[in-house]
């Protein structure tokens, strides 16, 4: 893959713009954990993801799952930086009959593998995927995005375990740590102790990395798809920000799921750089 | 003599006689020896994935593998079913993903395990679900031969068994056996018992007592809950003009539930539903059970005469 770290960094850029622009628009969803896992699905679909946008449901593609499916801005903004939708689908985002359903849903928008929404699915709905790829003696990897908040639902240990008990090595899963759920800190809602090491002892192979550092994301990339860690499933721990990139939105957890208001629009353009204060 | 079997081997028998199709993937949670997928993951490892005891987990790796063309087959025991009932209704029946699960050991039939393995609940809430099938055969034969129809469906399936033996009805009646279509045991005309399960042989034991005393019975054996075979039940009630239902399953939501959405939007009739009278079970015999939860053919039979003087 040739593209350069800046140009990423521009598609990065881009979509935040259309995330503050959907949530604004719709008044509602969900713009805090979007913009913390945008560098990280920014990288990944233009240098990893082996995929057809014009031919959405090939079946040798690798699957993208946003577990944590409420950061749907996030993947909404990519998947039109990627041709999968047009720029003007954006503006359906919880729209009646829109693509851009609240929560991604491979139903309505082009490009979405699984049909997200509650939490805790996503992992095993992946374990799924590299299960049939392997059966299938495709080369196919499965990408699951998950959130740290979501940790706390039991089923995602339930698919941690059985995942590392048959070894899918193409099964390959994204954490977007970063510290904040719905109401409040996950400090503060459920403490998480170590968590890499909880990984580890699931039988995971698992690396750390900022995840909003372009050049450690495309390390974690090159970690995930390394073939000394096929052996079994492998986890990027990437510590986000919730919010990032937008001042006022960062680390508040006010903007978990709440939409700027017109003069927090207009301040966030300014920062995204989008228009001149 | 009537052979005996429970349908669960049937599910099991099934399984094996699908294999020959690639697609077919097996999905257990350390209950393979009881819902009788065992013979599958034998015959089949390698098409045969352990999730442990995790039915969550479970549910949504079958909808990976489905949205990846596989045919999954997940079982567990009917009542840990309702453990995964979210990721049915969120994962398989929304997505519309054809994965198929098996209840085992459903009912209070299942005996001396006692209430927390008996499940009352599932076949209620199961049929809540858009684009979901519910199926509750009574015999082996009927389980084998409706399991083997599930690849076609193309749409996710819920099948109650059960873990005791019962009647085999069906021994060289495959060919009426079809999902969606309730099969007309025995004609009659005085009241349709419409049943399901472990107590469609005791409706048609019901309708021996009920034929001594001059009452015309018709039985029916509705495996499919959904959808419910609507212009079956018009006829019956067109020719009966009273009917009971009889299931081993709480008497809210299940196939009574279903015969009276239908009736009251169709053509009204006297019914009376014979079910667990909305309370959990106990350790006991399968039979006893039936007696403790009033289920038993002389229970059907009396709610017949009471749908009769109805009328």
């Amino acid at each position: 893959m040739s593209t350069s770290i800046e140009e990423i960094e521009e598609m990065a850029r881009k979509c935040r713009v259309e995330i503050v622009k959907m949530v604004y628009r719709a008044q509602a969803g969900h713009p805090g954990g979007s913009l913390s896992e945008i560098d990280l699905i920014s990288a990944l679909y233009a240098t990893r993801m082996r995929i057809r946008p014009d031919e959405p449901k090939w079946a040798d593609r690798d699957r993208f799952i946003l577990s944590k499916g409420h950061a749907s801005p996030g993947m909404y903004a990519v998947l039109a930086e990627m041709g999968f939708i047009s720029h003007e689908d954006l503006k359906s985002y919880r729209v009646l009959g829109g693509v851009c359903q609240g929560h991604v849903d491979s139903k309505w928008c082009p490009g979405v593998d699984f049909s997200a929404g509650s939490l805790g699915m996503g992992l095993s709905f992946g374990m799924g995927c590299a299960i049939a790829a392997r059966l299938d003696n495709s080369e196919r990897r499965a990408f699951v995005m998950i959130g740290d908040g979501e940790m706390q639902e039991g089923s995602v240990w339930e698919a941690a375990m059985a995942a590392a008990h048959h070894e899918l090595g193409n099964l390959k899963v994204i954490l977007d740590r970063n510290r904040i759920q719905n109401d409040d800190f996950c400090e503060e809602q459920m403490r998480m102790f170590d968590v890499p090491a909880k990984w580890r002892s699931f039988g995971w192979n698992v690396k750390e990395i900022d995840g909003h550092n372009m050049t450690e994301v495309m390390e974690g990339l090159d970690f995930l798809e390394a073939e000394e860690n096929s052996n079994g499933p492998s986890i990027l721990i990437a510590h986000t920000i919730k919010g990032g990139g937008i001042s006022y939105m960062e680390n508040n957890p006010s903007f978990h799921g709440a939409a700027p208001n017109d003069e927090q629009y207009k301040q966030a353009m300014i920062e995204l750089g989008e228009v001149e204060a | 003599m009537t052979r005996m079997a429970a349908t669960r081997d049937g599910y099991g028998q099934a399984l094996l006689d699908l294999a020959s199709n690639p697609k077919v993937v097996v999905l257990e949670a350390d209950l393979g020896k009881s819902t009788k997928s065992l013979h599958f993951r034998k015959a089949y490892p390698a098409r045969t994935v352990s999730c442990g005891i995790g039915e969550q987990n479970m549910l949504l790796v079958g909808a990976g593998l489905a949205s990846a063309g596989y045919i999954p087959f997940a079982s567990t025991f009917a009542i840990f079913t309702e453990r995964a009932f979210e990721q049915m209704r969120n994962g398989v029946a929304r997505p519309n993903l054809p994965v198929h699960l098996c209840g085992s050991h459903g009912g209070t039939h299942t005996g001396t395990d006692g209430s927390s393995a008996q499940s009352i609940e599932d076949l209620a809430i199961f049929r809540t679900l858009p684009n979901v099938v519910v199926m509750h055969p009574c015999d082996d034969v009927s389980t084998r031969v409706l399991t083997m129809q599930l690849p076609a469906l193309g749409k996710p399936s819920y099948m109650r068994t059960a873990r005791n033996k019962t009647p085999v009805l069906y021994d060289g009646r495959e060919d009426e056996i079809q999902i969606g279509k309730g099969i007309v045991l025995q004609e009659g005309s005085d009241v349709a018992i419409i049943a399901c399960g472990v107590l469609v042989s005791e409706a048609l034991k019901a309708a021996e007592t009920l034929a001594a005393k001059g009452v015309k019975a018709c039985v029916v054996d509705m495996h499919t809950l959904k959808p419910l075979d609507g212009d079956l039940i018009d006829r019956l009630v067109a020719q009966c003009g009273a009917v009971v239902t009889a299931e081993d399953h709480n008497i809210i939501g299940g196939l009574g539930g279903a015969v009276a959405e239908h009736l009251v939007s169709n053509q009204p009739a006297p019914l009376e539903r014979v079910g667990v009278p909305d309370r959990f079970g106990e350790s006991g015999q399968a039979d006893e059970m039936l007696e403790v939860m009033k289920l038993s053919a002389p229970h059907i039979a009396a709610a017949a005469q009471k749908a009769i003087q109805r009328k």
